[in-house]
């Protein structure tokens, strides 16, 4: 990992993967594990994202840290105009490691120019989630218990979801069969097929939700937001072809799984969550593991025996 | 010396000292001028644009005397013209003639396209990677996105 932070999926590379997959799941079989009760944790929260802090500050707590921190910035200095690179240095007199989500796109990159500690990118506008990323990542190999020779379909807004972008680029390191489900308007940019063509792995796109489901390892599910589309009448055709029903699993694999980075709206109907294909309520669990993973990583603590 | 050198000269005549750029594509002479900030100085400067060439077919040419170019202003003709030939003359002597090259590092001239990259709302200087020099396009080394040729503003 560069400077020890983690801003962007491009940073880490496979074998990074590995390693923290591997402890998440030590993590998973034993959450409570005060291997980190010397540091303390910082969560800046330049928007709120109570999902995402919330599943950070467990991590953290789990491991023994102290976690200071803001949810939002109407508290704060930022309010009154200081800079970005002036909070960091300011918090990073104080913690040992500074997670941060932010509104605009680059800000993780830059705060770990200037901050003397880490930096963990949980989220910086549209562009980078990487930690959504790797408990992905853990959450297919936990449920298939490989991540080679998948197939992996990715439904609803492929253009604008930083989630599904990350996750794409990152199984272009296994031998992935892609399956993109979206309207027209909501491709897969070309400069994240880019990934894909230069693996010379194979992608088929799709309109139809129903034409992927008897043929995929994994369904991730994304929410469709209304205002991506400049005609309110095309959302209002478009949202209701892209959401899963209970009665659409019936000839799925028996070891398809249904992923979501949450929160859903009516993508998905709450008739699957009985189904036990719905794993999404799990990815988020996962969440807190792989989190414990990183932090105790980038910090250098060893689990011990 | 040739017939069709003989011509050329006359359209346009030598400097003392001062820098020539030569095959400028023509669309392209004036936004050369902008960026480089020709229309706000005292030195004299000649401009030749739609002239014949037998590389690019037509061609555009800026004789500026005594100015001599910054390797960031350098760069910033490669990115609009990069088929330019940049030449230095010192008493009436070519001292330097080579073609502009784009670097693989495009650092604080471009302004990054995205309005929400925290370099267009904190005083962060920009870098870029150029990730492809043909089909020119410029990726962001803070927020990621990619700006190509036809979307480049300069700071």
């Amino acid at each position: 990992m560069r400077n020890n932070s983690l801003v962007s999926i491009h940073d880490i590379t496979k074998a990074d993967y590995e390693t923290i997959l591997n402890l998440a799941e030590k993590f998973e079989t034993n959450p409570k594990r005060k291997i980190l009760e010397d540091f303390v944790v910082a969560t800046l929260f330049f928007e709120p994202s109570t999902r995402t802090r919330l599943s950070f500050e467990s991590a953290a707590s789990r491991l023994g840290a102290k976690v200071i921190g803001f949810s939002d910035t109407t508290s704060t200095s930022v309010k009154k105009g200081e800079s970005l690179k002036d909070t960091i240095l300011m918090v990073s007199n104080y913690s040992d490691i500074i997670v941060m989500r932010h509104p605009k796109e680059g800000s993780a990159r830059f705060a770990s120019e200037v901050s003397p500690v880490p930096i963990i990118n949980a989220g910086d506008g549209s562009n980078q989630h990487p930690t959504q990323c790797l408990l992905d990542l853990y959450s297919i190999r936990k449920t298939q218990k490989k991540l080679d020779n998948l197939h992996i379909a990715f439904i609803g807004d492929l253009k604008y979801g930083r989630t599904v972008h990350s996750l794409v680029i990152a199984l272009t390191n296994y031998q992935t069969t892609f399956h993109l489900v979206s309207p027209i308007e909501l491709k897969l940019p070309s400069s994240v097929k880019r990934y894909i063509k230069e693996k010379n792995l194979e992608y088929h796109q799709y309109t139809e939700l129903e034409d992927v489901i008897p043929n995929v390892d994994i369904l991730y599910m994304t929410r469709i937001q209304q205002e991506r589309f400049a005609d309110p009448l095309e959302y209002e055709r478009v949202k209701n072809s892209y959401v899963l029903r209970n009665s659409m699993l019936e000839n799925a694999k028996k070891n398809l799984r249904v992923l979501h980075p949450l929160p859903r709206v009516n993508e998905i109907t709450e008739d699957v969550d009985d189904n036990p294909k719905a794993y999404y309520f799990d990815q988020a669990r996962n969440g807190v593991f792989v989190r414990q993973a990183l932090l105790a990583t980038i910090l250098g603590a060893k689990l011990g025996k | 010396m040739g017939k069709q050198d003989k011509v050329k000269e006359l359209k346009v005549s030598a400097i003392e000292n001062g820098t020539v750029i030569d095959h400028i594509p023509p669309q392209s002479v004036f936004q050369v001028i902008g960026i480089l900030g020709l229309d706000d100085i005292n030195n004299q400067i000649m401009v030749g644009t739609n002239l014949d060439s037998g590389k690019l077919g037509k061609k555009g040419i800026i004789k500026v005397s005594s100015k001599y170019f910054e390797s960031e202003e350098i760069n910033k003709i490669a990115l609009v013209a990069p088929t330019a030939t940049l030449i230095v003359i010192k008493d009436y002597t070519v001292v330097y003639k080579a073609k502009v090259m784009i670097p693989d590092r495009i650092n604080k001239i471009v302004k990054c396209i995205n309005p929400n990259c925290i370099t267009n709302h904190e005083p962060i200087q920009t870098r870029f990677t150029v990730l492809d020099k043909e089909d020119l396009t410029l990726q962001c080394y803070y927020c990621e996105k990619t700006t190509k040729k036809e979307n480049i503003r300069f700071l």
